[in-house]
């Protein structure tokens, strides 16, 4: 959920072991390109070292690294034309939305052809009476939503990068988004993809009906990162949007009373949209940046409700009664369109406020929410092991926690000490039955701590998946397996 | 013989050991298709051994019984949110309903409109593959990207690609509030207009079903919202409004007469009492129907008529009389010679096929999970 990358560094990047080039890729680049060009238009290959740079990096900037070739296809059978070619040459490709990626999905290798997707950007669908639409991969994510706001219909996940990330992204992510306590993630979400294999074979999976009839391939594409295919068109559920929504801001004096509050408010019986933490760091830091007005304490909830009037009141009742229980130093209802803005401002501009006053590192587990207490306790006592403060900022309904380490790039060690710390975090989010990553996805970021959560035997369950569908390891290759564990695969060894 | 493992280990082991095919078993209440090979249930593999309230979810494993289930969550006013269909009296099965069962099929109910399927609740899986080799994917968390999601790979693979030993749901607070609003004769593209009006309003719909045969014959519409009560009250008042520009419409709010209405749904009960073939079938709900016209049988409309159940004589061949249409049909009930003949399993296209083939020979090498069952 961060607006900025992993590590923000003002300056430079640094390495990220990455596999050999594939052999001769290298130097057959014009033979490779001449190819490209001959089934594309000529502004649609992108070749020239000057201009592949756009192409160095996603949104973890610290990593860098232009690719072979970058090729923007208007139509699904440019895509297939390309991957033909790719295949029959032996070219790594790495599929790109919109180079939103917290975690290197879209870092290229210098032997890939990065696949870009920005030009396909149509509604093709519209269809209020099923609920759904159909849009090509390059579409926004906000502008999904755009297209049937005007029918009061949205389309639910919204990743905070929603006005740049392509859905494109949000499917080989699995993207979440502030609201899937109660609408989900990308993958309750969608309904069928068209998709081109690495061979350049065109499949459909899904569509405007319900479930899978065979094995639900398109639940496991969804989430793979740009690994098992390049999709290329999306059927996607909409809603259609609630009366109103409204939030309430409750401070706490600990963390451990706010996370009790937020256990009870879902064991009560209520169902919020969203139920958003922040702590003590966190809170001075918005507050000093956007000026919401909160109050200094040490845990801020934001809770949201949706429905009509009634139907507010009657949740925020209940909620108010359980927060009050917990003996809230600050209760805030906001009783009008302008306070409840004020409300969401400062947790909007969390990431933006970190980014004015330090370098940060934005890490993305998820914990049982029962685990909450535990583990913003542990993450303090690590904080003061290390010496580098941690701001905590999380969806708390759900448990996809986001600590944001904050350091200094320009002191030596620094950047080595928070990349130890954020990975003893991770590895404590695992530890009590969470995960690495809750909305980010793996990439290259987190590929090498995947041991953490997954066996070996886990893990070749994994990579037999891409096996089937990529069996030359050609699509997105370095990415979301230990090198390690993939390199017989990436080899043709198995 | 059967094998009763009761530990993973031991069924780890039973699979490693195993040349011949087996037929994997939950309760065995919902046989999709032929049993072929040894027996093997996952019965004694049962409990519950993690619940956290507070956390929406529970772990358990594969063969606990879904009453076991239904009974704990219960007592914390929580509940599974798909609303898995019971197949006893449809097919006329005994045993328990299994967790692992509904999850290897991927059973969803009413609530699948709003709510999500089950392979939507499912958080984490444990099972051992064709080779015996023990796999965990996903885990106990909502928001969880770590790697594939085999998870929905598994929910739906019946047993075709390793046997689940235990699964992680994601619950519900249940519903302290139901009513239903009944709207009657309606036909059927009337009906699922309705529906279409009903789900596409801000009033939260958790059912929204067409019985052409409601009561007494009369084509019966209904829709169902659950909640909190004042909320439930509010948004009655308004799809009353709503459907009355339909047809003669009634509300009920009786939680136990409301609660039966839909059971009666989810189970697919006004079929369970007559002879003949039992087909689901997956559609674009606004083509729903023309789909049931051409199946020229008996119809349910489940999920705003994105589900049809459809009753057919025995032996019909549904899918060629139906021709193309985008969705699926599925053959729940017929006689092992029907099932055999038309194949349960709506055949895929020759790419997704291969792929489907391709995982199994990868998961499954030996061919020995309920081989030939899903092609």
């Amino acid at each position: 959920m961060c607006e900025i990358g992993y590590i923000f560094l003002p300056k430079g990047g640094f390495e990220v072991q990455m596999p050999e080039p594939r052999s001769g890729v290298l130097t057959r680049k014009a033979e490779i390109v001449r190819r490209l060009r001959a089934v594309l238009p000529p502004d649609a290959v992108i070749d020239d070292t000057a201009e592949t740079r756009a192409y160095e990096c996603d949104a973890l900037t610290a990593y860098r690294c232009p690719p072979l070739a970058a090729v923007l296809p208007s139509s699904t059978e440019e895509v297939a034309a390309v991957l033909r070619i790719c295949h029959e040459e032996g070219v790594p490709v790495v599929p790109r939305g919109a180079g939103t990626s917290l975690a290197g999905g879209a870092l290229p290798t210098e032997d890939c052809v990065i696949l870009g997707l920005m030009r396909m950007n149509d509604v093709l669908e519209i269809d209020l009476d099923d609920r759904i639409v159909r849009v090509e991969a390059g579409r926004t994510n906000l502008s999904v939503s755009g297209a049937v706001e005007g029918d009061d219909f949205f389309y639910a996940p919204d990743p905070s990068s929603q006005l740049a990330c392509a859905i494109g992204g949000n499917i080989a992510m699995n993207s979440g988004g502030a609201h899937c306590l109660k609408y989900g993630v990308t993958t309750n979400n969608l309904l069928g993809v068209k998709m081109v294999t690495m061979t350049g074979e065109i499949v459909e999976i899904g569509g405007a009906h319900l479930d899978a009839s065979g094995l639900d391939l398109l639940g496991v594409i969804c989430g793979s990162e740009g690994q098992l295919g390049v999709v290329t068109e999306a059927t996607l559920r909409i809603l259609r949007k609630p009366e109103g929504a409204r939030p309430v801001l409750i401070a706490y004096s600990s963390n451990e009373v706010a996370g009790a509050c937020v256990s009870d408010i879902i064991k009560a019986g209520v169902l919020p949209v969203a139920i958003e933490f922040m702590d003590r760091p966190c809170i001075r830091a918005c507050e000093a940046f956007a000026q919401a007005g909160y109050p200094d304490c040490e845990a801020l909830l934001i809770v949201e409700v949706e429905g009509s009037e009634a139907e507010i009141e009657e949740q925020l009742g209940l909620i108010l009664q359980i927060a009050r229980a917990h003996n809230p130093l600050e209760l805030r209802e906001a009783t009008s369109e302008d306070e409840a803005k004020r409300i969401w401002l400062g947790r909007k501009s969390a990431f933006g406020a970190m980014g004015q006053i330090n370098d940060y590192m934005c890490l993305d587990g998820t914990i049982p929410v029962s685990e909450l207490p535990l583990v913003l306790r542990r993450i303090e006592e690590l904080s003061a092991q290390y010496g580098l403060e941690v701001a905590n900022v999380f969806h708390a309904g759900d448990g996809n926690m986001h600590p944001l380490i904050l350091f200094d790039a320009n002191t030596p060690g620094q950047l080595e000490t928070c990349e130890e710390l954020g990975a003893e975090i991770l590895k404590l989010c695992v530890e009590v039955g969470g995960c690495l990553t809750g909305e980010h996805g793996v990439g290259v970021e987190k590929r090498d701590l995947m041991g953490f959560q997954y066996t070996p035997v886990d893990l070749e369950a994994q990579m037999r998946i891409k096996d089937v569908f990529d069996p030359q390891w050609l699509l997105n290759p370095a990415k979301v397996f230990p090198l390690d564990a993939s390199a017989p695969r990436r080899a043709g060894a198995v | 013989m059967t094998l009763i493992p009761e530990t993973e280990t031991a069924l780890a082991e039973a699979i490693r050991e195993t040349k011949t095919p087996l037929a994997v078993r939950g309760g065995g209440t919902r046989q999709i298709g032929p049993a072929v090979g040894e027996l093997l249930s996952v019965k004694a593999m049962s409990g519950i051994s993690t619940y956290e309230p507070g956390a929406l979810t529970l772990v358990a494993a594969a063969g606990t019984p879904i009453e076991e289930i239904d009974a704990a969550l219960a007592v914390d006013h929580q509940q599974l949110s798909f609303e898995p269909m019971d197949a006893r009296k449809l097919l006329g099965s005994k045993g328990l309903p299994t967790i692992g069962g509904a999850v290897a099929a991927n059973i969803s109910g009413p609530r699948r409109i709003q709510a999500g399927a089950c392979r939507d609740s499912v958080l984490g899986v444990r099972f051992v593959d064709g080779t015996g080799a023990v796999v965990k994917n996903g885990g106990r968390v909502m928001k969880n990207v770590t790697g594939y999601d085999l998870v929905k790979l598994m929910a739906g693979s019946y047993g075709t690609l390793g046997v689940l030993t235990e699964v992680a749901i994601k619950v519900l607070p249940a519903t302290a509030s139901r009513a239903s609003i009944e709207i009657a004769g309606l036909s059927d593209h009337d009906a699922v207009r309705a529906m279409a009006k009903a789900v596409g309003s801000p009033f939260d719909l958790t059912g929204a079903a067409h019985l052409p045969h409601g009561a007494n014959g009369v084509p019966t519409t209904v829709l169902r919202i659950e909640g909190l009560d004042a909320s439930v009250s509010y948004r009655a008042e308004k799809l009353v409004e709503l459907a009355q520009g339909f047809g003669d419409t009634t509300l009920e709010r009786d939680p136990e007469k409301v609660a039966d209405t839909w059971r009666a749904i989810r189970d697919v009960e006004p079929f369970s009492e007559i002879l003949g073939d039992v087909w689901r079938l997956s559609v674009r709900p606004s083509q729903a129907p023309d789909i049931a016209a051409r199946a020229a049988g008996q119809v349910i409309y489940d999920w705003a008529g994105g589900l049809i159940w459809v009753l057919v004589p025995e032996g019909t061949d549904l899918r060629a009389r139906l021709g193309q249409f985008g969705g699926y049909a599925t053959l729940v009930r017929a006689s092992p010679e029907t099932k055999s003949n038309l194949g349960v399993f709506h055949p895929e296209p020759g790419p997704l096929a291969a792929i489907a083939t391709g995982l199994r020979d990868k998961f499954d090498p030996n061919h020995i999970l309920n081989p030939g069952l899903m092609g």
